[in-house]
């Protein structure tokens, strides 16, 4: 296999290079990692003016070459070819954002002097326009010694341009490398280029400038953010209820097919029960991840995402960590994986590390199934008044109980395990953009693929494993199917440990498949009871149905509090490894995280008992 | 006629120049950020916002970029209006 020429696409956070990578690759684009760190790397095939191919890496945005977070660590390691699993690019495309020059030649002249074949798009250039800024980009292209493209990634103009400067670029010879030029002095030009390129005194963007104003107030500040967060919570719910009909229906519809097409018999009750049932269950929840990923991408792309780390600065503060963990910690209510990962532009590391450890405790989405099923089955459907009802306030507090239990453990970890350097909070607020359709679907479509290779592959294997655990060996006539087989044999000693938190036998069973993910619950639930199922009337039961036969309250209520704690997800586990690079801290956070959930859920139960419900 | 201000005393929308920062009243991250978001001498600064709850962080501008920054880093920071 020859290589194709690799050209890294570098440039400032917020310089619209993403879009610009977007732009040049199309959806055609491969997300990885990096070995070692869990920085991701995206990359994307492009063919060239002449229609040779070339390969397209866009790299974390950074300010300089000296990283102030593992992800400009990665940055500057890939342009000075360093980085573990990724050659030396041949040429580089910088980003420039033309309403913010002044600041973003200063790591545009850093990379010039590293003396690759460089091509630098001066992006946004509508933008600047509007502003009232006259850039001189053949100016600048003297001044940098580089070509320089003007480009509205947003309107694909400046495309065939760049192709033809970029074809250009991979073929030319590397400059000779300037040696270490100090950093005041790099400002200074870069402060000298900026000043004789663009004409025009705009000193800020005017529209982000009056929005901030809005967004920013003391009083109207506060109210618009609990708004976007009680819409972005409301809609998960009430947006995902026609397509999770749609999915449950197809479902259905697939069991139906199937046994009416296979004679009974194991391999139709593996496909039936285990695969359908058990993959059906989990899939169901994909409306309402995604319609939390597109809040969470379009709070991204409009620029507010950072105005609400800066309005929750204070009260992170308060538990010893500051607004930069607000944004980990709000994707992680889509999933802690990808929130776990946000946190590598936290530059602190004591700071990082407890917001990994308390991330785990934001509601995802893997906990929506475990809690739809629970409150549907146990928790009547009344309202208690102004339109509010029961169910929907329990839901309320789960999430509430985990908000809680992370900021009472940030800060209990910050005076204990976490201990150290009170960091700053220092952010740049980018301007206010209209998303890019285009870039928010295609984010869209890349956490869908995540999650359904996810669904495709560990619960699958957990179900199918649980299930064939399930249904061997037979039982002896006499013998509650469930009991003889080898799972019940496992669940039986797990089943003295939770006994005292209220928990029964089914619940042990289904904990131990749920350490893959915490929606396998569900789907085991659902398998144990099945497989229980003596008689056809039986087996029609739903899983609400048979919940409520064979669960006392105080149960169902202290399995929903052990489910606010525990980390019951083998991927997150994984990926807090890698973050921390060893065992030590995973293995705290599963010890933390499991004590929690016992105390939470023997507490529950017997306030429960004691109270008579 | 100047008049010698830190920055987290600089009053809201008053434009200001930076005269000097003092970079060993800070620690070596918090100084490699603010350097990173273009802090220098003879930058122009503003400061535009103050979150709610207290006052802090602000929001400023230095350059052509807006930055949220805690006080206690801003007071680190000399300006003058320059009138």
């Amino acid at each position: 296999m020859t290589t194709v020429p690799l050209i890294a696409v570098v440039g400032n956070p917020n310089a619209g290079k993403s879009a610009l990578f977007n732009m040049l690759t199309g959806a055609r684009q491969k997300v990885g990692n990096y070995p070692g760190v869990t920085v991701e790397r995206k990359s994307g095939r492009l063919s060239l003016a002449d229609g040779r191919p070339v390969e397209l890496v866009d790299l974390p945005g950074a300010y300089s070459l000296e990283p102030s977070s593992p992800d400009e660590a990665v940055t500057r390691d890939v342009v000075i070819g360093r980085q573990q699993g990724e050659r030396l690019p041949d040429a580089l495309l910088i980003v420039l954002d033309a309403t913010n020059l002044d600041n973003h030649l200063r790591f545009a002249l850093q990379l010039i002097n590293l003396g690759l074949p460089t091509v630098v798009a001066l992006n946004m250039v509508d933008m600047a326009a509007r502003d009232g800024l006259v850039i001189d980009s053949a100016r600048l292209s003297e001044e940098l010694g580089v070509p320089v493209i003007e480009t509205v990634a947003v309107r694909r103009r400046g495309l065939g341009s760049l192709k033809e400067a970029l074809s250009l670029a991979v073929t030319a010879e590397k400059r000779a490398p300037v040696p270490d030029e100090p950093f005041a002095a790099v400002q200074r030009r870069a402060r000298a280029i900026a000043d004789a390129a663009v004409a025009g005194d705009a000193t800020i963007h005017r529209t982000s400038s009056v929005i901030d104003r809005i967004v920013l107030n003391p009083v109207a500040g506060p109210f618009l953010f609990a708004l976007i967060m009680f819409l972005m919570f409301q809609a998960v719910f009430a947006w995902s209820e026609a397509p999770i009909g749609w999915i449950e229906g197809a479902i259905t519809g697939l069991q139906g097919a199937v046994t009416d097409a296979m004679p009974d018999g194991f391999i139709r009750s593996l496909l039936v029960d285990g695969v359908l049932g058990g993959v059906g269950a989990v899939v169901v929840f994909l409306p309402q991840i995604l319609i939390l990923f597109l809040f969470i991408l379009l709070l991204e792309a409009t620029g507010y995402m950072v105005r609400a780390a800066f309005l929750m600065d204070r009260l992170m503060a308060k538990v010893g960590l500051s607004g930069h963990a607000f944004i980990p910690l709000l994707s992680s209510f889509a999933c802690a994986i990808p929130g776990i990962m946000a946190t590598r532009t936290i530059e602190d590391p004591k700071h990082r590390l407890t917001t990994i450890l308390i991330a785990p405790l934001m509601t995802c989405s893997a906990r929506l199934p475990v809690y739809a099923v629970i409150i549907g089955a146990f928790i009547p459907a009344t309202s208690v008044g102004w339109g509010i009802g029961l169910q929907g306030l329990v839901m309320f507090g789960l999430y509430l109980l985990g908000i809680a239990g992370a900021l009472l453990a940030a800060l209990v970890l910050r005076r204990t395990v976490a201990k150290g350097s009170h960091q700053g909070f220092m952010m740049e607020m980018p301007k206010y953009q209209v998303p890019i359709p285009r870039d928010v679907l295609l984010g869209l479509w890349q956490r869908a693929a995540i999650f359904l290779k996810r669904a495709g592959s560990i619960i699958l294997v957990s179900t199918i494993v649980l299930w064939a655990l399930l249904s061997f060996p037979q039982p002896r006539p006499g013998e509650s199917a469930l009991d003889a087989s080898i799972a019940g044999k496992i669940a039986g000693g797990l089943e003295t440990v939770v006994r005292p938190i209220g928990f029964n036998h089914e619940i042990a069973l289904a904990l131990i498949p749920a350490m893959a993910a915490r929606e396998v619950a569900v789907s085991a639930l659902a398998t144990a009871y099945s497989i229980e199922a003596d008689d056809e009337a039986q087996a029609e039961q739903s899983l609400v149905e048979r919940l409520q036969g064979r669960w006392t309250l105080p149960t169902a209520l202290a399995f929903l509090a052990w489910f606010v704690f525990a980390p019951q997800c083998l991927s997150t586990v994984a990926v807090v490894r890698r973050e921390t690079n060893g065992w030590k801290w995973p293995a705290f956070m599963l010890a933390y995280l499991f004590g929690l959930a016992y105390l939470a859920a023997g507490a529950t139960y017997w306030a429960a008992i004691a109270l008579g419900l | 006629m100047t008049q010698p201000l830190s920055l987290d005393r600089l009053p809201f929308r008053t434009p200001a120049r930076i005269t000097a920062i003092d970079w060993l009243r800070m620690s070596e991250g918090d100084a490699r950020r603010l350097r990173n978001l273009g802090f220098d001498e003879g930058v122009s600064v503003e400061s535009l916002h103050a979150a709610p709850f207290g006052g802090d962080p602000l929001a400023v501008r230095v350059g052509r970029m807006t930055v949220a920054m805690r006080r206690a880093l801003a007071n680190a920071v000399a300006v003058e209006t320059g009138q």
